[in-house]
């Protein structure tokens, strides 16, 4: 149909104008369904467990279902009991092989070590826990800290290896050329150099990966075992929050149950920290970036 | 084609590269190049983008070796030795052999850490012979009345001619009888780049000096010979004032009067 150029150019405007806030409106509540999981979580964990939280809930033992006063003393550092387990063996084993990929890059084995990574991560975790039943509980006879901790720290080897070799990667060339023409081995140039100049994203890489492990609680069901008492030894069953939190919240005993979202509460709070922390440190490796990139770039 | 002529005679070569080719996978970098780098003074090597400058430089000190695909015939002589000879360490050739690439590329420590580090690594110093060892490198690189107040400050807060200048004094503290450089100026201003020739300039008596450059002007202010390169070839070499008044070669004429590069 005819229109006055002028009208016609109006309605144009007008028609984009109602389109594009129709579009901005859906993209913010896809941002707001987004954040709701998360804010619906945390605000009920705060209202449940907050009833249960006390001095108490971190120093005492668990009790016996009716019997008022129970803690999570024994899961809280058994947790922490596993995770460094976990960590003795996944940082190193992580380390090396990330470092390994990142400096053979286009070797077969690397292909295939990075192929056999990734499967790794991509792994059920219960699949791991099994694995590692056969592997340390059924030989040694009895669930243990030491199981629970080497399959975190199996799960922990795939995130570390390739998260170290995308930090080493990020390394400029030049700084290895710099130690290689100063008479540095080839080892040695990625032990000293590369290696310090890529700790600050490993560190956060790291804290990430314990963060991630830490919350696992299928690959402990058959392996640490969980226990109602204290116990820090590794050669036995040892409690931990996933765990705790699991056995309570399918518990049919009302106190228990408020004690699961207690637990699950100081477990958020402890990955939270984590991931925090990891963040802080990413910022200032950033910071020394720029600078470093602020001052080549200069003159 | 016929080895170009030179002046230097074999005697007085301090590196001398003799019929020397390198590959990188499939690519032919470097055909046939022999040249003679006399003792002392310096050396410029020219050519466009690509003709192998920097690798004759890489070569001299065995910076590729390991490099998937490489292959290289020919040899390379240091002092009459051949570089890739069994009893050769890399790490010892490249302590006597320093290097300095085309952006400054200073570890993040301190500017005295990385002035030691290589002295360090070598044993050539230890404890308080190690500042000593700086101080002479930071003055030989021209850098130590800049920084000698601030040695502990982090490399990275000194302004980029200032870095490079870091760099060469790192290169410098191993004491090495060659020093290899990368374009060294292509990324400073002017006056950055004036105080680096400089510097060359009152390094050559005591080092040899191979200099890869772009920028034609600077080869010929700062160098004693100058070899040019086009296509992985040596094409002429010969005292600068002589290549760039009367170049024996209509290519190389072609590229010092600007046709191409």
């Amino acid at each position: 149909m005819p229109r006055t150029a002028r009208g016609g150019e109006q309605t144009t405007l007008q028609a984009r104008r109602r389109r594009s806030a129709i579009m901005t409106s859906l993209v913010w509540c896809a941002s707001a369904i987004c954040l709701l999981p998360l804010v619906l979580i945390t605000a009920h964990l705060l209202v449940g467990g907050a009833r249960v939280l006390g001095p108490r809930f971190f120093t005492a033992l668990p009790t016996p279902p009716g019997v008022s006063g129970g803690g999570i003393a024994n899961g809280i550092a058994g947790t922490l009991l596993l995770l460094l387990v976990a960590a003795a063996i996944g940082l190193p084993i992580g380390l090396g092989a990330g470092l390994f990929l990142a400096e053979r890059t286009r070797t077969r084995l690397a292909e295939t070590v990075r192929f056999l990574a990734d499967v790794l991560s991509g792994l059920p975790s219960i699949v791991i826990g099994i694995f590692v039943w056969e592997l340390i509980v059924r030989p040694s006879g009895q669930f243990s800290a030491l199981a629970g901790g080497v399959a975190l720290g199996v799960l922990m080897i795939p995130l570390i290896t390739r998260a170290t070799e995308a930090m080493v990667q990020l390394v400029p060339n030049a700084l290895r050329e710099a130690a290689l023409a100063l008479g540095y081995s080839r080892a040695r140039t990625s032990l000293t150099i590369v290696l310090r100049t890529a700790l600050p994203g490993i560190v956060t890489a790291s804290l990430l990966a314990v963060a991630r492990v830490a919350g696992e609680t299928a690959p402990l069901l058959f392996t640490a075992f969980g226990t109602p008492y204290w116990s820090l030894r590794l050669d036995a069953p040892i409690a931990a929050l996933p765990l705790q939190i699991f056995n309570y919240a399918t518990s049919p005993y009302d106190d228990w149950r408020a004690q699961a979202w207690g637990g699950a509460l100081v477990l958020i709070v402890l990955v939270f920290a984590l991931s925090w922390l990891a963040r802080r440190v990413t910022e200032s490796r950033r910071e020394r970036l720029n600078a470093t990139v602020a001052g080549g770039a200069a003159e | 084609m016929t080895a170009p002529l030179q002046d230097a005679s074999l005697a007085d070569a301090h590196v001398r590269l003799d019929a020397w080719s390198v590959w990188f996978a499939s690519t032919h970098a470097l055909d046939a190049v022999s040249l003679v780098v006399p003792r002392g003074g310096v050396t410029a090597l020219i050519g466009p983008s690509g003709c192998g400058k920097s690798t004759v430089l890489r070569s001299i000190n065995r910076l590729d070796d390991g490099q998937a695909g490489l292959r290289v015939t020919g040899r390379i002589l240091l002092d009459n030795v051949d570089i890739h000879d069994a009893s050769i360490d890399p790490a010892s050739l490249r302590r006597r052999i320093g290097m300095v690439f085309q952006r400054s590329n200073p570890f993040r420590r301190s500017i005295l850490e990385n002035v030691v580090y290589g002295p360090r690594l070598h044993g050539l110093a230890t404890g308080d012979a190690l500042a000593a060892v700086a101080e002479r490198a930071l003055r030989r690189a021209a850098l130590w009345e800049e920084v000698k107040d601030r040695l502990g400050e982090p490399a990275t807060s000194l302004s980029g001619g200032q870095q490079q200048r870091l760099c060469i004094a790192r290169a410098l503290a191993n004491e090495p009888d060659v020093l290899l450089l990368d374009e060294p100026t292509s990324a400073l201003d002017p006056g950055a780049t004036q105080r680096i020739e400089e510097l060359l300039y009152d390094l050559r008596t005591d080092v040899t000096i191979v200099i890869v450059t772009h920028n034609l002007q600077q080869a010929a202010r700062v160098s004693d010979h100058t070899a040019f390169l086009l296509d992985g070839r040596l094409v002429e070499v010969d005292a600068t004032r002589r290549l760039f008044t009367s170049p024996r070669d209509p290519r190389t004429e072609a590229y010092i009067t600007g046709r191409f590069g």
